[in-house]
């Protein structure tokens, strides 16, 4: 016999959460107990009295999971409200990466022109490296790191990805 | 306001919750609680023998008398002894409080003796759980646990309370201020949903309802509003294992349980409808069968309170979350002032007496052995005037207790359906007996799984328990062996009971009768001796070994492939339905 796999699709979720203990391992054990996908995940406080959190979570999987990952979402006590970005229409994504390159000579020359062409700036920088700070799509960043990798590539942190509904509603 | 202790604020919120009965079982880090609770000589205590015994208590007490069920144990050992209960209420959403004692808070993360991560543990086995830092935060967190367990789907909830928090002195005492709540209880159906699932089943020629454990949580009313919906509708009615008895099965419409080992007429009648109406069930893999031929042409119409239920295994057509009691009545309401009369159902209902005639749940005969279908018809027309509470473990005699033992109202019947949990049915039906002290309290049970708890035989000797466990003993994992049979050519690896005890002199060394049937002439004066017998009895009732559970589905089939006996198996499957539990 062989398992029988099915068509995923990429969706972005933002979860309002109440900033309490455990209220991450709730949402992240839940994802890993039934077996769903977590592709990036971030979280941090947004109000004044810290008492909210918002969580943006990229998954992946076939509609009928994506719709079940909502529903468990919604049905943890914590979880106020959960958006499919992807799903209610425009919306923009953005990703910060730090990215460490090391190289003299022509590899440094050119590490410097392609950070220039994608927007990154130097936030660190000794005679044989550089630590790129680059903001943007997951996609841009992506092909950022796939250059860098030519002209001497060591480390990269990437924060996840933060995604907001386009136009004055809130999502 | 003077400052109380953790442990007084907490007993004091279990008697404002209206407690009145705790299972548990002391040790290191609840002692300041069960020293608080010397003191409280309003709240009974029931120590049981181990603390999976005190989970499956609380649930038989919550699921026969409609009230949450309150755990009280120890930290490590005592918390994950319970676990199994706490899963277990899970997933048959049982409202369950589970009071756990922890390693006090500074010792908390070191390795403590008898520490284990409970909130971690029971995270995915509880609805909501909390580890309670300050004894002032104890009287809201323990109303807003109570709230949690009973309303929505209600389930178990955890309050871990570590053992400085218990001693140590807290000033709010009072719960009546900054309560959050945080539970989203569907408010009424849409009007439009609930008109247009009425003008659906109006019009149906081949309607049913698929009724579930929703509609006993919902509470008595809303098995009264089923009777007249099925009245209304003229739709027969099915169940699952977990809504038995929310349709008395005397009704002219019931057509028995359906799923892996429900009735022919159900099956069918789910396969062929044209409109189904599932009111408080989930689409259960032992109900649905192969999901790919699970009533392929109907239109089918699914109320569940929780949200995630809905579209979960079964894609439905009309989704309604709300509380399904509340509902029925939406649409009696509806049925009665938009006129609405039933379709003449007259070639379905004849097509339903067809398959009633096959009469799936006959067996064979045996003069020498007892069949252990005839011992439950026995029980039941020996107890069927005194509206028994039956409690069971799982396996063969449990799917036998569903298919033989009628049942008329609902909190009559108390079993381990979603997680499927042996030893299950002694202390449920010790703690059905503590809420319902007059009551005619049975654990219909096999050998095997009475085994798993059976320690809890000295509980009901201390608070002198009339429980009477009705063991259907062949001397098999009679389950597990049929599935051996059925998939694995009768390779029996592990699944004899040997070294069984004497039950008789067991139940006699705890100061409970016993009784062994080992023939069929001998069966109703056994079962007579053991209703006539004033306090707790052991039937050790010796049937033929080699009866399996029919009708059945086997797992990866379809409605309409039914096993009805013994003769249509073929003794192997392949590698997919091997697969499949």
């Amino acid at each position: 016999m062989y398992i029988h796999k099915e068509k995923s699709e990429r969706h972005v979720l933002t979860l309002t959460v109440d900033n309490e203990a455990g209220t991450l391992a709730r949402i992240a054990g839940m994802f890993t107990a039934r077996g769903y996908n977590i592709d990036s995940l971030t979280v941090a406080d947004v109000t004044e009295d810290r008492s909210t959190s918002r969580i943006t979570i990229v998954t992946n999987g076939p509609p009928a999971t994506i719709e079940q990952i909502i529903a468990q979402c919604e049905r943890l006590v914590p979880v106020h409200k959960v958006t499919d970005l992807t799903e209610e229409g425009p919306h923009v994504e953005r990703e910060l990466a730090l990215v460490k390159v090391t190289g003299t000579g022509d590899n440094r020359i050119e590490a410097i022109r392609l950070a220039d062409i994608y927007r990154a700036r130097v936030i660190d920088a000794t005679t044989k490296s550089f630590i790129f700070e680059i903001t943007g799509s997951p996609e841009k960043i992506d092909t950022f790191l796939t250059l860098m990798r030519e002209v001497g590539f060591v480390e990269v942190g990437r924060t996840g990805v933060a995604a907001l509904m386009r136009g004055h509603m809130p999502s | 306001m003077t400052a109380k202790s953790g442990a007084d604020i907490l007993l004091n919120s279990l008697i404002e919750q209206g407690v009145d009965t705790i299972f548990g079982y002391p040790g290191g880090a609840v002692l300041p609680i069960y020293d608080a609770l010397f003191k409280h000589p309003k709240i009974k205590h029931i120590l049981v023998r181990h603390e999976a015994g005190a989970a499956h208590a609380a649930e038989g007490y919550a699921r026969s008398t409609g009230k949450p069920g309150v755990v009280l144990v120890t930290s490590g050992p005592g918390a994950t002894n319970a676990v199994t209960g706490i899963a277990d209420a899970f997933m048959d959403s049982i409202p369950l409080v589970i009071i756990t004692g922890q390693v006090p808070s500074t010792l908390i993360g070191s390795d403590a003796f008898q520490e284990a991560d409970t909130v971690g543990i029971t995270r995915h086995c509880t609805k909501h759980n909390y580890l309670v830092k300050d004894p002032d935060d104890l009287a809201n967190v323990m109303k807003e646990a109570f709230y949690l367990a009973t309303n929505g789907r209600p389930g178990p909830v955890l309050v871990d309370i570590p053992k400085d928090v218990q001693v140590a002195d807290g000033a709010n005492c009072d719960s009546s201020k900054n309560q959050k709540m945080r539970c989203d209880i569907p408010f009424e159906a849409d009007f439009n949903d609930i008109t247009k699932a009425m003008e659906l089943l109006a019009n149906a020629k081949a309607p049913i309802l698929y009724t579930g454990g929703g509609i006993i949580n919902s509470g008595p009313h809303a098995s009264k509003a089923l009777q007249e919906l099925a009245q209304l509708s003229n739709a027969p009615v099915t169940s699952t294992l977990m809504g038995l008895g929310s349709l008395p099965a005397e009704d002219d419409k019931w057509l028995g349980m359906l799923g892996m080992h429900g009735t022919y007429e159900a099956n069918m009648a789910m396969n062929q409808c044209d409109v189904m109406l599932c009111l408080g069930a989930r689409f259960d893999d032992r109900v649905t069968g192969r999901l790919d031929a699970f009533s392929p042409n109907s239109y089918k119409i699914h109320v569940d309170i929780d949200r995630s239920s809905i579209n979960k295994t079964v894609r439905v057509d009309l989704p309604i979350v709300a509380d399904v009691g509340k509902a029925i009545d939406q649409m009696i309401k509806i049925w009665k002032s938009r006129k609405f009369t039933a379709a003449n159902l007259d070639d379905w209902w004849a097509r339903i007496k067809g398959w009633r005639a096959v009469e799936c749940l006959n067996y064979p005969a045996n003069k020498d052995e007892i069949m252990p279908q005839y011992a439950i018809e026995r029980l039941y027309e020996a107890t069927k005037d005194k509206s028994p509470i039956i409690t069971t473990e799982v396996g063969q005699h449990q799917m036998w207790a569903a298919q033989h033992f009628h049942f008329q109202e609902p909190n009559k019947w108390l079993t381990s359906g979603g997680l499927g949990t042996m030893g299950y049915g002694m202390p449920a039906a010790i703690g059905a007996q503590i809420g319902n002290p007059d009551a005619l309290v049975i654990d219909i049970a096999g050998e095997a799984s009475i085994q798993m708890n059976i320690q809890e035989l000295g509980t009901a000797s201390q608070y002198r328990l009339p429980i009477k466990i009705f063991i259907l003993n062949n001397q098999w994992m009679g389950m597990v062996r049929q599935w051996q049979e059925l998939t694995f050519k009768s390779r029996y690896s592990e699944s004899y009971s040997d070294s069984l005890p004497d039950f008789v002199a067991l139940a006699k060394a705890y100061g409970w009768e016993g009784i062994v049937i080992d023939h069929p002439d001998n069966l109703d004066e056994g079962i007579a001796q053991m209703l006539d017998y004033d306090g707790p009895v052991i039937v050790d009732c010796r049937v033929t070994q080699s009866a399996n559970c029919f009708p059945m589905i086997p797992s990866g089939a379809a409605h309409t492939e039914m096993l009805l006996d013994n003769s249509t198996v073929s003794g192997e499957m392949d590698d997919e339905a091997k697969a499949l539990v």
